[in-house]
C-alpha cells in the first residue's frame, strides 16, 4: 500500500480539524501537535479519517504516544505495512 | 421580591426519588451501592456489535409498572419518563405534595443529551435512514418538538408538582447535575420560591452517544469482561461505561420544611462552578479550576478543609479525570486529602452524563443519612498516580456529617456542591 | 442591592451584523426576514425564515469551524464584539473573574443532523469526534470561555425562547456574588432540514410565503411566527468593577427580574404573565407607571398575541404604555430573540428613541400603543422586556438608563 506523506497527514489535518494559518509545509514534522495548535480531539478525528481511508486500525495509544508528525507518520506506516 | 443570598434562607432536601441502573428506586439504588455491586452490561435495547464500547449501566426501567399511562409511554422520550418517575417518588418521599403554594414552587431539570434517543430513532425514519438530507415531513411524528427542546421535560415536572414559580432546564454536559441543584439552591436563596422540584435525567445510551464517545475513545472497551468495565482510581481502567438514569429531589426553605415537620436529609451548603478555558474535552492535569470550584464551595459552607466528612468524587475511569481530580483535591483539602474517604459510584452505575451528578448528591445525601460510605467497585489494582483513600470494593459504615461531591465535564465545566448533616451548624 | 450595569453589546442579526448594522436597519425598519435559502423548503409545511448567512473563514480560525455549528460561529462573533464594545480582555484580569452564561434550546441541531446522517448511512465510524460535544446545549459557553480566557462561572440554561432572560439573571446573581464580569446572553438558531420538520410540528410557526406577511404579532391577519437566528450576548460588571478598568460608560442596569410558570391547561388558575412583569417590577423596585417602553414576546399565534395584550392592559392601563416588536424585522430566534430586545431595549435608552414594529397593517388590539413601522423619539429611563417559552415558561426583565 501507498506510503502515508507528510502531505497526505496535513490534508487529513486540515479536513478533520481544520486548516490553521500557522501550519507550512516545511520544518513540522518535529514540532509537536499540542504547539500546532492540534488538541487530542483534533487528532482523534485525522486518525479517524486515516484509519477509515486507508482500511487500517491504529492502536489506541497513538494519539497520546505520536505527539509530532514524524511519529504519527511512523505509526501510520507501520501499521500499512503491518496491514501488508 | 428577587433578593440575594444573606444567609437566612438555608435550603435542605426533604425528598428523594432515583430510576438507576439495576432495578429501579432510591432503596434499590442505595442497596446495589452499599453492596458494592455492579449494573454494568453488555448494551441491550439495540445492537451493539458495530461499536468499539458495547457496555453500559442499563436501568431496568418498565415505564408501566412504574405507572406511566401508555400516552406517556408512547409520547415522552426515556429521560423524560426517568425524569418524571424519579420526581413523584422524591414528592411522595418529602410529603410536599398539596402543602406547597404553586405560586412558590419551582422547578429545575439538568440534562446534558436531552430527548436523544427519541431524536436519534426520528431520524433513521424521516430520513430514511439517513439517505435524505430534505427529511420527509409526512412522516414526523406529531411531538417532535418536544424531543427538540429538552425545556418540555421541565414542562411536564412543572405539571406533575403544580409548580408557577421559576421553572427551566440547566444543562452544562456532565456536571449538569450538581449545577441544576446549586440554581435550584439560589432560587431559594434569593426569595424567589420555598420548594424546588430539582435533579437531572439522562438517557443516551443511544447509537449516536455510543458512537460518539467512541471516536474519543473516552468509553471503555471492555467488552469481555462488562461487569467490572468501570474501574475509576484503577490502573487497568480503559475509559468510562456509559449509564442512564435519573436523580429528582424535592429542595425546601429551612423553616419551611421545619414548620410542615419535613423529614429532613441534608442541607445544602454551599456550591460553586468555573471553568478551565482550555478545552471541550481535555483536561489540565494540575486540576486547578477544580481546586477551586472546591474552595468557594467550602468557603460558603463556612467550611475548612477538615470539617469535610466524606469525598463523592467525579471518578469516570479516564486516566485524565482520575488523576485530574486526585490533583484537584491535594491542591483544595491539602493533608486532609490522605485522610477523608473518597469514592466513585460510576464503578457500579457508569456514568449517566448529565445525570449521574444527582445520582450523586442522592448517594452524599443518603451516606448522611445511613452513616454508611459507599465503595469505588472493580479497585484492586491502585493507580500508583491516585494515592488517596477510594474506599475499594467494601462500603464504609461510618458517620458521616458533610459530603464533597465534585464534577468534571465536557465544555470545561468544574462544579463542586456541599451537603450538610440536618444538624450541622454554620461556623 | 448591588447595581449591575450593561458595559458592551454585541450582536448577530438577521437584518444587522454587529450593534451598529442591526441597530441601524431595526430603526428603519429594514426587515431580515425572507424565503429560506439554507435548502429547498418545497414539501415543508413553512418557507419564510430570517436567515444570518456569512464567510466564517473570514471571522473565525480555520481550527474552530470543523468543531462548530452554525450558530456558535454565530455566538462567537457576538462574543467578541460585546467584550470588544465593554473594552474588556479577560485574559488580562484577575484568575476565575469572568464567566459566562448563555441559554440555549436544541444546541448545535444541524451539526448533529450531520453526524446522525453519517452514523445512519455510513457506519459508527464516521461519526465526528466533535459530535461528543458540537451539538450539546452549553456549547456556546464552554467554545467562549475557551476563546476568552473566561474561567468563572459557566453555565447554560434551556426554557425555550424565555431562556435569554433567564441567563441574564442568572448572570447579574454572579456579578452580585462578586464575579468581576459575566457575559451573558443567547445565539441562537437552526435552520436544517431537520430542525426545520420539528419546528414546524410546534404548530406556531406561519406558513405563508410572503416574507412581509408571515409574522404579523398583534395583527387581526397573524398566521404564527417566523424562525430566525442570532441574537445578542452582553457584558455585566458593577459601575465600580467596570470604573476600576477604566470602563465608565454603560448602556443601563438589569433592574429587575422574574420568571413564572402556566398552570396546566384546564386547571382555571390564571397563567403566569401577570405575575412575571409584577414581581420584575417589584425586584427594580419601580411601578408600572414607570416604565417607559415594553418589547413584547410578540408570538405571532393570535390566542397567545391575544392573551399578552390583555395582561399589558391590565398592568399598564389602555395604551398606557408604548409596547414595541423589533421581532418583526428578525423572526422568532429560538433562545437568542430576548437578549436580542434586551439589546434593542438598551439602545432605546441611550437613544431616546423606540424601534418600530413592522408589517403590521390590521392591528387587532385597540388597547395596545403598538408603535409601527417608523421609530418614536421618547424620553426613556426603563423598558420592560418580555418572554415566553413553548410549553408555559414567562420570563420578565426591567431595565433602568
Amino acid at each position: 500500500m501507498a506510503e502515508f506523506t507528510l502531505d497526505d497527514l496535513i490534508a487529513a489535518l486540515k479536513e478533520a480539524a481544520g486548516a490553521d494559518e500557522g501550519v507550512a509545509h516545511d520544518d513540522i514534522l518535529d514540532v509537536p501537535f499540542a504547539d500546532l495548535g492540534y488538541d487530542s480531539l483534533a487528532l482523534f478525528n485525522t486518525l479517524n479519517t486515516i484509519e477509515r481511508e486507508r482500511g487500517i486500525t491504529l492502536p489506541d495509544e497513538t494519539v497520546v504516544e505520536a505527539t509530532t508528525p514524524r511519529m504519527l507518520l511512523d505509526a501510520v506506516n507501520l501499521g500499512l505495512a503491518t496491514a501488508g | 421580591m428577587v433578593g440575594v443570598d444573606d444567609g437566612r434562607r438555608r435550603v435542605v432536601v426533604t425528598g428523594i426519588g432515583v430510576v438507576a441502573p439495576g432495578e429501579v428506586g432510591t432503596k434499590a439504588f442505595w442497596e446495589l451501592l452499599t453492596a458494592g455491586r455492579t449494573a454494568t452490561r453488555t448494551i441491550s435495547t439495540f445492537d451493539p456489535s458495530p461499536f468499539r464500547s458495547r457496555v453500559a449501566a442499563e436501568c431496568d426501567f418498565d415505564p408501566q409498572a412504574a405507572g406511566l399511562t401508555q400516552r406517556q409511554i408512547r409520547q415522552w422520550d426515556r429521560t423524560a419518563q426517568f425524569a418524571v418517575v424519579a420526581a413523584r417518588e422524591a414528592l411522595d418521599d418529602s410529603g410536599v405534595s398539596g402543602v406547597n403554594d404553586p405560586i412558590r414552587t419551582g422547578v429545575m431539570a439538568g440534562t446534558a443529551c436531552g430527548m436523544t434517543i427519541s431524536l436519534d430513532r426520528e431520524f433513521a425514519v424521516v430520513s430514511d435512514e439517513g439517505r435524505k438530507r430534505l427529511v420527509d415531513d409526512a412522516h414526523g411524528v406529531p411531538y417532535l418538538y418536544d424531543y427538540f427542546v429538552p425545556s418540555s421535560m421541565a414542562t411536564e415536572l412543572a405539571w406533575l408538582v403544580e409548580a408557577e414559580g421559576p421553572v427551566g432546564v440547566v444543562s452544562t454536559g456532565c456536571t449538569s447535575g450538581i449545577d441544576v441543584i446549586a440554581h435550584a439552591c439560589d432560587l431559594i436563596r434569593d426569595d424567589a420560591a420555598d420548594v424546588m422540584l430539582a435533579g437531572a435525567s439522562d438517557a443516551a445510551i443511544s447509537p449516536i452517544t455510543v458512537a460518539c464517545f467512541d471516536a474519543i475513545k473516552a468509553t471503555t472497551p471492555r467488552n469481555d469482561e462488562p461487569e467490572s468495565a468501570s474501574r475509576p482510581f484503577d490502573l487497568t481502567r480503559n475509559g468510562f461505561a456509559l449509564g442512564e438514569g435519573a436523580a429528582m429531589f424535592v429542595l425546601e426553605e429551612r423553616e419551611h420544611a421545619i414548620r410542615r415537620g419535613a423529614h429532613i436529609y441534608a442541607e445544602v451548603t454551599g456550591y460553586a462552578g468555573r471553568c478551565n478555558s482550555y478545552s471541550m474535552t481535555g483536561l489540565r492535569v494540575d486540576g486547578n479550576e477544580m481546586a477551586e470550584a472546591i474552595r468557594v464551595a467550602l468557603d460558603r459552607s463556612r467550611m475548612n478543609p477538615e470539617d469535610v466528612g466524606y469525598v463523592n468524587a467525579h471518578g469516570s475511569a479516564t486516566k485524565q479525570n482520575d488523576r485530574h481530580e486526585t490533583a484537584a483535591f491535594k491542591k483544595s483539602l491539602g493533608d486532609h486529602a490522605y485522610r477523608v474517604p473518597v469514592s466513585s459510584i460510576k464503578s457500579m452505575i457508569g456514568h449517566s452524563l448529565g445525570a449521574v451528578c444527582a445520582l450523586e448528591f442522592a448517594a452524599s445525601a443518603l451516606a448522611i443519612e445511613h452513616s454508611v460510605v459507599p465503595p469505588t467497585a472493580n479497585l484492586h489494582v491502585p493507580d500508583p498516580e491516585c494515592d488517596l483513600d477510594y474506599v475499594p470494593l467494601v462500603a464504609r459504615e461510618q458517620r458521616v456529617r458533610t459530603v464533597l461531591s465534585v464534577a468534571s465535564g465536557f465544555g470545561g465545566f468544574q462544579s463542586a456542591i456541599v451537603l450538610a448533616e440536618p444538624e450541622w451548624s454554620r461556623g | 442591592m448591588t447595581d449591575v450595569v450593561v458595559t458592551g453589546i454585541g450582536v448577530v442579526a438577521p437584518n444587522g451584523w454587529g450593534v451598529a448594522e442591526y441597530w441601524d436597519a431595526t430603526l428603519a425598519g429594514r426587515s431580515g426576514l425572507g424565503p429560506l435559502t439554507r435548502f429547498d423548503s418545497t414539501g415543508y409545511r413553512a418557507h419564510v425564515a430570517g436567515e444570518v448567512n456569512f464567510t466564517p473563514e473570514e471571522h473565525l480560525p480555520g481550527r474552530l469551524l470543523p468543531q462548530t455549528d452554525h450558530m456558535t460561529r454565530l455566538a462567537l462573533v457576538a462574543a467578541e464584539e460585546a467584550l470588544a464594545d465593554a473594552g474588556a480582555d479577560p485574559t488580562t484580569m484577575p484568575d476565575f473573574s469572568a464567566g459566562v452564561v448563555t441559554a440555549a434550546s436544541a444546541g448545535g441541531f444541524e451539526f448533529g443532523q450531520k453526524e446522525l446522517q453519517a452514523l445512519w448511512s455510513k457506519g459508527p465510524a464516521y461519526v465526528s469526534a466533535y459530535q461528543s460535544f458540537a451539538w450539546f446545549y452549553p456549547v456556546n459557553t464552554g467554545q467562549i470561555s475557551i476563546r476568552h480566557g473566561m474561567r468563572g462561572p459557566g453555565s447554560a440554561l434551556v426554557a425555550e425562547q424565555a431562556g435569554g432572560l433567564d441567563a441574564l439573571a442568572k448572570a447579574r446573581r454572579h456579578v452580585r456574588e462578586g464575579t468581576a464580569l459575566m457575559l451573558a446572553g443567547a445565539v441562537d438558531g437552526s435552520l436544517c432540514p431537520w430542525s426545520w420538520l420539528c419546528l414546524s410540528r410546534s404548530g406556531t410557526v406561519s406558513p405563508r410565503r410572503d416574507p412581509q406577511r408571515a409574522f404579523l404579532p398583534f395583527d387581526a391577519d397573524a398566521s404564527g411566527g417566523v424562525p430566525g437566528e442570532g441574537g445578542a450576548l452582553l457584558v455585566l460588571e458593577t459601575p465600580d468593577g467596570a470604573a476600576e478598568r477604566g470602563q465608565h460608560r454603560h448602556y443601563g442596569r438589569i433592574a429587575g427580574y422574574a420568571a413564572t410558570f402556566d398552570p396546566r391547561p384546564g386547571s382555571g388558575r390564571p397563567p403566569g404573565l401577570r405575575r412575571a412583569i409584577d414581581t420584575a417590577l417589584a425586584d427594580a423596585g419601580i411601578g408600572p407607571s414607570d416604565v417607559d417602553v415594553v418589547f413584547a414576546d410578540a408570538s405571532g399565534v393570535a390566542e397567545q398575541d391575544r392573551a399578552e395584550a390583555e395582561v399589558l392592559g391590565a398592568v399598564f392601563g389602555p395604551r398606557g404604555v408604548p409596547v414595541t416588536a423589533p421581532k418583526t424585522m428578525t423572526g422568532r430566534l429560538l433562545a437568542g430573540g430576548a437578549p436580542l430586545d434586551v439589546a434593542a431595549a438598551l439602545l432605546s435608552l441611550r437613544d431616546g428613541v423606540i424601534p418600530p414594529s413592522v408589517h403590521i397593517g390590521r392591528p387587532a388590539h385597540p388597547d395596545l400603543d403598538l408603535v409601527r413601522d417608523r421609530p418614536r423619539p421618547a424620553r426613556l429611563g426603563s423598558a420592560l422586556v418580555l418572554a415566553r417559552g413553548h410549553g408555559g415558561f414567562n420570563s420578565a426583565l426591567v431595565l433602568t438608563s
